[in-house]
C-alpha cells in the first residue's frame, strides 16, 4: 500500500489536522511503511472468525436514567481558551 | 531511607522511625538532586506532598490501619489530578489544570499515599523509549545515553533511580512492562478493566490499561490493592471480586505449570536476553514448577493488529482535542477550520500525529473492513490463542522486550523499527490478559525483564509467582550505580 502526498493531504483534512507542507511526503513514506506492516493481517483468511470487541465479551453497563452531576460549567470554562457569557467563543462560522 | 521499598518504609512509618514529612522531604530532596540529569518528572507537587504527608502523619499517630498510609509516590501524568497541571506529555495539554481527580489517584490519595508530582511520557502514551515527550527525553538510571523505555519511561526511570518508591503507570502495548524491563524494576498491567479508566487519558480504549510500578511485586501487589476495584464512572470497569494481594504472595509453587511459547524465543530475540529468561525459569524448576514448550501460533500478527486498533482509536479519542474548551490554541485562527487544524497541527507532535493519520485513514469511508474489522478478527485468533494454551498451564513466561535499553536516536527515525519493541507485550493487550515484567539479570550492563502472563482475573497469581522468585534472587534490589 502506497499512499502519496496528496493522500496524505486528504487524510490530515480528515482528521482537521494542519502537517508542515516540508513533512508531507515524510508522512506519506512513513504511513506507506506501517500500512505495508499492517498488510501481514492479510496472511490469515478470518471470513468465519468473529470480530472482538471487548476480551471478556462484556456489554455496555446501564444505569437509571438521573442527574448524578452537578453542575460545574464555571470550573469547566476556567480551562477554556476563549469564553463570554459561559459560551465558548469560536470564530465567526456564518456571515 | 531511599533505598527502602513501599514495604519498609510503611513498617518505618509503622514504628516512628521517621514520619512521613520527613520521608517526603528525604524524596523530595532526592528530585531535586537527581532529576536535573533524569527529567522523569513533568512537575513537583511539593505543596501537596507535605500537605499530604501532614494528613498522613496524623492518620498514623490516630492508629489508623492502612500499609499505604504516609508513603511516597509518583503519579504518571496521564492521570488527572484536581488543580495540578496534567499535561500527558503534550503541548497540546501543557498548560491544562484538571479539575477532577482520576479514580486511580483519588482511590491512592484515599489508602494515604503522599503525591510527589507528575512523571513524564511519551506523549498521550504514544512511545516506546520517552522520545515523544514534549518535555524532552527521560534518561535510563542505568546508563543515561539509553533510554528509559516508554510511555511510562518516567515512571520506570524515578522508581529505579530511587526518587520514588512506587509509581502509577498505564500500558496500551506495554507501556508499564517495557519501561519496567529497560529499567529493571518490576511492573504488572492487571486484566482489562481491573483498575477504572476514569480521569486517564484516553489513548486506546479498548486496550488501555494502569497499573503500578515498584521495585518489588510485593509493593505491585499493596499499590494494586488500592487502585483495583469496580468503577461505575468507567463503562468498561469490571464488577468482580479483588482478592487480598498480599496475602497471595507466599503461595507455594509446587507443581506450577509454566509455558514457554515457542514464538517468543524465535528470531530478533537477543541471546543473552534468552539466556538469561531460561536461567530465571530454571529458578522455577527449582520451586517445583513443571516446564513445557507452548505455540501461540498468531502472535506475528499482533504487532501488525495493534497497529491498527490503537492508531484507529487513537484518532477517534484525540478528536476531542480541538482548541474551543481546552488545551492548545492557535493565534488568530481566520475560521473554525484553520481553528482546528492549526491548534491540533501546533499541539501534537510527529509521532501523535502519524498514529492520528494512520486512524484517519484506517477508519474512513470504505476501509473499515479492511483495517479495523481486520484487526477485531485477528484479536479473537491471539486470544483463542492464549485461551488454549491457559488450559495447560498456569502461566506464561517469556521475554519482555526483544532487546536491552537501546540508545537514544537509534530506533526514533523508524517508527517500525520502534513498534517491534513491544512485539511481545503487544498480545496480552489485545486479548486484555493481565502481565507483568520483573527483572532478570544484566547484559551489557544494562536491566532485562523477564514477562509473566496470566489468565483472565490472575494478578494474584502473577504477583505470587514474581514474589517468591524475588525471594531467592537479588535482581530487584540492584540499584544504578550512579543513583545508589
Amino acid at each position: 500500500m502506497s499512499l502519496s502526498s496528496q493522500d496524505v493531504n486528504k487524510i490530515a483534512w480528515l482528521a482537521r489536522l494542519a502537517i508542515d507542507p516540508d513533512k508531507t511526503e515524510a508522512y506519506a513514506r512513513d504511513l506507506s511503511g506501517i500500512l505495508d506492516f499492517v498488510e501481514q493481517m492479510n496472511s490469515v483468511d478470518t471470513t468465519i472468525v468473529a470480530p472482538m470487541a471487548h476480551p471478556l465479551d462484556q456489554c455496555q453497563r446501564l444505569r437509571p436514567d438521573e442527574i448524578r452531576e452537578t453542575d460545574r460549567r464555571a470550573d469547566f470554562q476556567t480551562h477554556a481558551p476563549l469564553v463570554e457569557a459561559g459560551l465558548y467563543l469560536v470564530p465567526k462560522v456564518i456571515e | 531511607m531511599h533505598d527502602k521499598t513501599i514495604a519498609e518504609l510503611s513498617r518505618g512509618l509503622r514504628n516512628s522511625e521517621y514520619s512521613s514529612v520527613e520521608l517526603t522531604q528525604a524524596f523530595l530532596a532526592r528530585i531535586r538532586q537527581h532529576d536535573p540529569v533524569l527529567n522523569s518528572f513533568v512537575t513537583v507537587t511539593e505543596d501537596i506532598a507535605l500537605a499530604q504527608a501532614r494528613s498522613a502523619d496524623e492518620r498514623i499517630a490516630r492508629g489508623e490501619a492502612g500499609p499505604l498510609i504516609g508513603v511516597p509516590i509518583g503519579q504518571k501524568d496521564i492521570f488527572c489530578t484536581q488543580g495540578v497541571r496534567t499535561s500527558c506529555g503534550s503541548r497540546m495539554l501543557d498548560t491544562f489544570i484538571s479539575p477532577y481527580d482520576a479514580t486511580v489517584v483519588e482511590r491512592l490519595r484515599q489508602a494515604g499515599t503522599v503525591m510527589l508530582g507528575k512523571l513524564n511520557m511519551d506523549e498521550f502514551a504514544m512511545g516506546s523509549s520517552n522520545e515523544t515527550s514534549y518535555y524532552g527525553p527521560v534518561k535510563n538510571p542505568w546508563d543515561i545515553g539509553t533510554v528509559p523505555g516508554g510511555s511510562s519511561g518516567g515512571s520506570a526511570a524515578a522508581v529505579a533511580a530511587r526518587l520514588v518508591p512506587g509509581a502509577t503507570g498505564t500500558d496500551t502495548g506495554g507501556s508499564i512492562r517495557q519501561p519496567a524491563s529497560f529499567c529493571g524494576i518490576t511492573g504488572i498491567k492487571p486484566t482489562y478493566g481491573r483498575v477504572s479508566r476514569w480521569g486517564m487519558i484516553a489513548f486506546a480504549s479498548s486496550l488501555d490499561q494502569a497499573g503500578p510500578m515498584a521495585r518489588t511485586a510485593e509493593d505491585c501487589a499493596w499499590l494494586l490493592q488500592a487502585m483495583a476495584g469496580f468503577d461505575d464512572k468507567d463503562s468498561t470497569s469490571l464488577d468482580y471480586p479483588i482478592p487480598d494481594y498480599s496475602s497471595a504472595l507466599n503461595g507455594s509453587l509446587e507443581g506450577l505449570r509454566i509455558g514457554l511459547p515457542t514464538e517468543f524465543f524465535g528470531e530478533g530475540l537477543d541471546e543473552d536476553i534468552a539466556r538469561l529468561v531460561h536461567e530465571a525459569v530454571d529458578e522455577y524448576r527449582k520451586l517445583g514448577a513443571t516446564v513445557k514448550e507452548v505455540s501461540l501460533p498468531n502472535m506475528h500478527l499482533s504487532a501488525p493488529a495493534y497497529y491498527v486498533v490503537a492508531p484507529a482509536e487513537c484518532s477517534s479519542n484525540l478528536a476531542r482535542f480541538d482548541g474551543v474548551r481546552y488545551g492548545h490554541r492557535c493565534q488568530d485562527p481566520k475560521d473554525l477550520h484553520d481553528l482546528y487544524m492549526r491548534s491540533r497541527g501546533e499541539g501534537f507532535g510527529a509521532e501523535v500525529q502519524r498514529r492520528i493519520l494512520i486512524g484517519t485513514y484506517a477508519l474512513s469511508a470504505g476501509y473499515y473492513d479492511a483495517y479495523y474489522l481486520k484487526a477485531q478478527k485477528i484479536r479473537r485468533l491471539i486470544s483463542d490463542d492464549f485461551k488454549r494454551v491457559f488450559q495447560e498451564v498456569d502461566v506464561i513466561l517469556g521475554p519482555t522486550s526483544p532487546s536491552v535499553a537501546f540508545r537514544f536516536g537509534e530506533k526514533s527515525a523508524d517508527p517500525i523499527a520502534m513498534y517491534l519493541s513491544d512485539i511481545y507485550t503487544i498480545a496480552v493487550n489485545l486479548a486484555g490478559l493481565p502481565g507483568m515484567s520483573i527483572p532478570v539479570g544484566f547484559s551489557n550492563k544494562r536491566p532485562v525483564g523477564m514477562q509473566i502472563i496470566g489468565n483472565y482475573f490472575a494478578e494474584d497469581k502473577l504477583l505470587n509467582v514474581a514474589h517468591r522468585y524475588q525471594q531467592v534472587t537479588d535482581w530487584h534490589g540492584q540499584a544504578p550505580a550512579d543513583f545508589s
